[in-house]
C-alpha cells in the first residue's frame, strides 16, 4: 500500500507544469444515492490551514460519488483515538468517522495520518499515511478520499486520477489536464486553432488529440512528463478521433486520405497504417473494448448517426443502438458491459448508457446541452460536457444517475472531457 | 433575398465575359432578377480579374447546407461552378475549401460532416473545370463557429463551406 502511495505520488510530481492557472472554481451538486453512508469527516489537527483544504477536498469528492451523506459535527473535533467517544458519533447517525491531523514536515513534504473508524462495531477500519510534496496539498486530500471511499464501498477510488479537457475562450483554445475534480489546471497546449478529442494513453502518461494549428485537423500524440510531441497522422483533409488500445500498442484514428472518415489502425509511433471500415460514408469516434478485441464507433451508414461495433481487427459491423434520435461518442465502460454516449433528439442532448447483452437504455441526464461523456476507471462516474449560466461547464453523473455534479471552470467554455486512468 | 442577389450578379457575369460562352452559367439562373439593383452594380471592365469584382458571382465565397446535409443545395450550384469555371481559366490559382458545421452533433461527426460538405463543394467545382490538383478540402467541423447562438438563425450561418483564394 504504502509503494502504490509513494508510486502515485511520483507519478503527480513528474508532471510538467507549463502553466498553473488560478483555479477558483464553483462546484454544485444536485441529488443524492440511495443508499448514502453517513460519514462524519472532523478536520484534521495540526497546521489549519492544509487541514482546512484536505477537509474541503475530502468532503468533496465523497459528496461528489453520491455514496455518502456528510454528518453534522456540532463542534466536537477530536484527532486521536483516545479522544473518540463512540456513542456521541451513533448519537449522530453517523456510521463512519474519520480522524487524524497534517504536518509539513523538515523536508517539505506534507504528511498526513488519518483513522476511518466503524463507529457502530466501534472499531478502526484503516490507519493510514499520505504524503506529497509541499505544494500537492490538494492531491493528498484526493489520496485520503480514495483510501476512505475504498475501505468502505469495496470499490477503487478514482479522486486521485486525473481528467482533460479543452477550454475555448474566444477564438483561444487551451488543452487543459486537471485532477478529477477540475482543480490543479495545467495548460498542455495553447493556440488560437482549435483543439478537439484529447484521448489517455492506458497508463496515463500521454495525451493524443486534434489540432489545427497547420490549418487543418492532424492527429498528435504528446508526452505529459516531457511535452514532447509527435505527429500520429497528417494525411490531407481531416486526422482525428485517436483513441488508444487497452495494451498502448495501437490506436484508432479516423482519417479521410482515401476519401470520407473511415477508421484505421496505426502504432503510436504512426507505423503500420492499417484500414479498418470500408463503408465510404462516415465511421469515426472508434472506442476499443477493455478486452481489446472490438470497436464502438459511430457512422451515419444508415442515413442518421447511429452507433456500431466492428472487431478491432476489421471485420463484420453489427449496428448497436436503434430507436428514435441520434446517436454519437460510444465508449465502453471499464468492465465492458455497457457503453456510455450522446443521445440526441427533438433538439436535445442527452448521457445515455446501454448494456451490451441486452441491449437496454437508460437516459442519465435531464437533456440539454449534454455531449462526450467517458467513464471514471472505476465506472462509477461519468465525466461530460454541459451547459449552464451560457457556459460551456464539466459534469459527472454518478452511473446510476442519482447525483449530478457541476463544475464552472474559471472562465471560457470547457469542451470534449475524457477521464483519465488510473496513475 | 439571396435569389435574387445572384441572378443579380450572374447578369454582371454574363456582361463582364461577353466573349465567354455563356452556355452553363446561364442554365443555371433563376428567375426574375431585381432590376433596381442591376443599375446600381455597373459592369466591371474586362481587364479586371473578376475575382476581385465585389459585383461578380465569384465575390460569392459561401455555399449553405440543411442539417445534417453535404449535398450543395441548387441555389448555391452557381457559385460553385462559377469558381469552378474561373479555376479552369486559371490553371495557376489554387484554393482551399472549408466546411463547417452548426453544433449539433458530436464534435467528431462533425469534423467529419464538415469534410463531406468541403468534397463535394470539390467535386462541383471540379465538375465546373476545376483540376483536383487546384483544391485542398479541409473541415473546422463545429469548432469555429460564424454565429455562436444556440439557435436555428446562427445554425444555419455556420452549415457552411467556404471558398479560400
Amino acid at each position: 500500500m504504502v509503494l502504490r502511495v509513494l508510486r502515485s505520488m511520483i507519478g503527480l510530481l513528474l508532471f510538467v507544469q507549463v502553466s498553473v492557472a488560478s483555479a477558483v472554481l464553483d462546484i454544485e451538486i444536485i441529488g443524492a444515492g440511495e443508499h448514502q453512508i453517513p460519514i462524519a469527516i472532523v478536520p484534521f489537527g495540526g497546521d489549519d490551514l492544509l487541514a482546512k483544504t484536505i477537509n474541503a477536498v475530502v468532503m468533496g469528492d465523497l459528496q461528489r460519488s453520491g455514496l455518502f451523506r456528510p454528518v453534522d459535527l456540532a463542534g466536537k473535533a477530536p484527532h486521536e483515538l483516545s479522544e473518540v467517544s463512540y456513542p456521541d458519533w451513533q448519537a449522530r447517525g453517523a456510521d463512519a468517522l474519520v480522524i487524524g491531523s497534517v504536518a509539513l514536515q523538515a523536508n517539505g513534504r506534507i504528511e498526513a495520518r488519518f483513522r476511518l473508524l466503524d463507529v457502530v462495531k466501534q472499531a478502526e477500519l484503516s490507519g493510514q499515511a499520505v504524503s506529497a510534496n509541499g505544494d500537492q496539498v490538494r492531491a493528498v486530500g484526493h489520496r485520503v478520499a480514495d483510501l476512505i471511499y475504498e475501505k468502505l464501498t469495496g470499490d477503487k477510488g478514482v479522486f486521485g486520477t486525473r481528467i482533460a479537457y479543452v477550454n475555448r475562450q474566444g477564438k483561444k483554445f487551451s488543452l487543459i489536464v486537471a485532477d478529477s475534480d477540475g482543480y490543479n489546471e495545467q495548460t498542455v497546449l495553447a493556440q488560437n486553432e482549435p483543439i478537439m478529442s484529447p484521448a489517455w494513453s492506458p497508463d496515463g502518461s500521454h495525451l493524443a488529440y486534434v489540432s489545427f494549428e497547420t490549418g487543418h485537423a492532424v492527429v498528435y500524440v504528446q508526452s505529459l512528463y516531457t511535452n514532447q510531441r509527435t505527429v500520429l497522422a497528417d494525411f490531407h483533409g481531416s486526422n482525428s478521433a485517436p483513441a488508444w488500445s487497452p495494451d498502448g500498442k495501437q490506436m484508432a484514428v479516423v482519417l479521410t486520405r482515401d476519401g470520407s472518415s473511415q477508421i484505421y489502425l496505426v502504432r503510436p509511433d504512426g507505423s503500420g497504417l492499417r484500414r479498418i471500415t470500408f463503408s465510404g460514408v462516415i465511421d469515426t469516434e472508434p472506442n476499443f473494448s477493455p478486452d481489446g478485441q472490438s470497436l464502438l464507433f459511430t457512422s451515419d451508414r444508415g442515413g442518421t448517426a447511429q452507433i456500431y461495433s466492428v472487431p478491432a481487427g476489421g471485420g463484420t459491423e453489427q449496428r448497436v443502438t436503434f430507436g428514435e434520435g441520434n446517436n454519437f461518442s460510444p465508449r465502453y465502460s471499464p468492465d465492458g458491459k455497457g457503453f456510455v454516449y450522446t443521445h440526441f433528439i427533438n433538439g436535445k442532448f442527452y448521457i445515455a448508457v446501454q448494456d451490451i447483452q441486452n441491449g437496454q437504455v437508460e437516459i442519465l441526464t435531464a437533456g440539454g446541452w449534454e455531449k462526450k461523456p467517458s467513464f471514471a476507471p472505476n465506472g462509477k462516474l461519468i465525466l461530460f460536457a454541459s451547459e449552464a449560466r451560457g457556459r460551456g461547464i464539466l459534469a459527472t453523473v454518478s452511473s446510476d444517475g442519482r447525483v449530478q455534479q457541476h463544475m464552472f471552470t474559471q472562465s471560457g467554455d470547457a469542451r470534449e472531457p475524457v477521464w483519465g486512468p488510473h496513475l | 433575398m439571396k435569389k435574387l442577389v445572384i441572378c443579380v450578379l450572374l447578369v454582371n457575369l454574363l456582361a463582364a465575359c461577353a466573349s465567354e460562352k455563356p452556355k452553363e452559367v446561364a442554365a443555371a439562373a433563376p428567375e426574375t432578377p431585381a432590376a433596381k439593383e442591376t443599375v446600381a452594380a455597373e459592369p466591371a471592365a474586362v481587364a479586371v480579374d473578376p475575382l476581385n469584382d465585389p459585383a461578380n458571382i465569384l465575390a460569392k465565397r459561401s455555399v449553405y447546407f440543411p442539417f445534417d446535409v453535404s449535398a450543395v443545395q441548387d441555389a448555391d450550384k452557381p457559385i460553385v461552378l462559377a469558381h469552378g469555371k474561373y479555376l479552369n481559366e486559371h490553371p495557376s490559382r489554387k484554393i482551399r475549401v472549408e466546411g463547417n458545421c452548426d453544433e449539433r452533433g458530436s464534435n467528431e461527426y462533425n469534423l467529419a460532416l464538415g469534410q463531406r460538405r468541403a468534397e463535394s463543394v470539390k467535386k462541383m467545382l471540379v465538375l465546373g473545370g476545376a483540376k483536383a490538383s487546384q483544391i485542398e478540402t479541409v473541415s473546422y467541423g463545429e469548432e469555429k463557429p460564424k454565429a455562436t447562438g444556440h439557435d436555428e438563425a446562427s445554425w444555419s450561418q455556420n452549415r457552411r463551406s467556404d471558398i479560400k483564394y
